[in-house]
């Protein structure tokens, strides 16, 4: 499974996923800068990234907790999600995103 | 004036207030500094109500609840709190004991020091605008310190959370505010949003659905602000901007006091934890190691290591006999289960 991940300075690389992950483990564990705080509990918005277009209506929606941290996070847009609530399915194989800023 | 202790440890999360009791076993004395209001940490500040699954014998715990328990278990230590400082200078005496100076302008001497900060100290998360240093502190400020020098002002305050409707319903007594939050839904407590939807109904402050742009220095004291929300955008001339997006870790002042780093994590050894500087220890998610693992259960075992060499830094003619708490009767007593 891919993940096409465009960092801040814009650079694209492509990562391989699994489906046991969510997204934001796969972009901490390949060294993308994302700080992702809490670990993954939905307790801070320091792992934000824009899902493009394209794939956006394929993911899951966001829930109330994912929304509400979101109110941490600068810059936020309607394709804005938090990558430690995006658990991978086979289904997201080719995803794109890019990383928002810090 | 200098307080004097044994050992100053920083950081009040799980692992800094594991180290009381570890040391207090010892008959080590302890002051403990944190950035935060309380204790706790990450547990108490970032998931207080999610539950912690692998704490040995605990099936399921809150951060909260971790906390609440820690600094019940190290009570009987009488340990020293002090907390909303930061440690910002360490000066090494000719004792050989260390000199801590705090944020707070505390000064306090310690034999060894004992470093459990986490992920380093929560502070403000800053807007991610570049070139906006020089108005940090004049006219964008993270925390209100001064509440006079906001009097009739004009101020621009963005976010959802307590801080910001709190200083909105609070600040809007004497100036003039505008609150900007990205939706209409606050996670702030109940009630400071129905003060503020009052507020903003009796016209006694002005709200806003959007998000920053841009900033501009009007370099007449005031600043321009860009804000957005969808497509439209609405432009602020104000004396101040307060932005509240949560708090985030930084390392802070411990990036300077000579420790070896290693990619913003202090270097231990596994036997003592102890850094590069001898009697400086590091515990808990700040060190690294090979083998490594950020849980709070290896802080725990970092603790109870660190707390045997520390020993020996504060009773140097002692000799320490290693005695467990079920059967010792001196320790029955210093935990006053007797």
């Amino acid at each position: 499974m891919k993940i096409i991940v465009t960092n801040r300075e814009g650079d694209k690389q492509i990562f391989e996923g699994d489906n046991s992950s969510t997204l934001m483990e796969i972009i901490r564990d390949e060294g993308v800068d994302i700080e992702a705080a809490c670990g993954g509990c939905c307790a801070c918005a320091t792992c934000h990234v824009y899902i493009d277009d394209k794939w956006i209506n394929k993911l899951k929606p966001k829930d109330d907790d994912e929304e509400s941290m979101l109110d941490q996070a600068f810059d936020v847009r309607t394709n804005s999600r938090l990558s430690c609530q995006i658990k991978l399915t086979d289904d997201l194989d080719g995803i794109e995103l890019e990383i928002a800023p810090e | 004036m200098i307080e004097k202790t044994d050992v100053v440890i920083i950081g009040a999360g799980p692992v800094g207030l594991f180290a009381i009791f570890e040391l207090g076993l010892l008959n080590i004395s302890c002051h403990v500094i944190d950035n935060l209001d309380k204790p706790g940490g990450q547990c108490a500040e970032l998931y207080p109500e999610k539950p912690i699954y692998d704490i040995p014998s605990r099936v399921s715990i809150s951060g909260q609840q971790l906390t609440d328990d820690l600094l019940a278990q190290a009570k009987p230590f009488k340990p020293v709190y002090h907390f909303n400082q930061q440690v910002d200078t360490i000066k090494k005496l000719e004792s050989n004991e260390w000199l801590i100076k705090t944020s707070l302008k505390k000064n306090i001497q310690a034999k060894c020091l004992v470093i459990a900060a986490g992920a380093g100290s929560f502070v403000p998360r800053k807007l991610p605008i570049k070139n906006f240093g020089h108005l940090e502190g004049k006219n964008i400020l993270y925390a209100v310190r001064n509440k006079s020098m906001l009097e009739d002002k004009k101020l621009l305050i963005v976010g959802g959370g307590d801080s910001a409707l709190d200083w909105t319903n609070e600040l809007s007594k004497n100036s003039n505010v505008t609150l900007m939050h990205r939706r209409k839904e606050f996670r702030a407590s109940p009630d400071s949003v129905s003060k503020m939807l009052e507020l903003e109904k009796n016209k006694k402050i002005n709200f806003l659905l959007g998000q920053i742009e841009n900033i501009e220095d009007l370099k007449n004291g005031k600043i321009k602000v860009l804000t957005k929300n969808n497509e439209e955008t609405t432009i602020f001339e104000v004396d101040y901007l307060l932005p509240f997006f949560g708090l985030k870790m930084e390392l802070g002042p411990i990036a300077n006091w000579g420790l070896n780093l290693n990619e913003n994590l202090i270097s231990v050894d596994t036997e003592k934890f102890e850094t590069s500087v001898p009697s400086i220890f590091a515990i808990g998610d700040i060190n690294t190691y090979p083998g490594k693992l950020k849980l709070i259960l290896s802080g725990f075992h970092e603790a109870a290591l660190m707390a045997q060499e520390c020993f020996k830094y504060c009773f140097p003619d002692k000799k320490n006999i290693f005695r467990y708490t079920t059967s010792s009767k001196e320790l029955h007593k210093k935990l006053n289960s007797i």
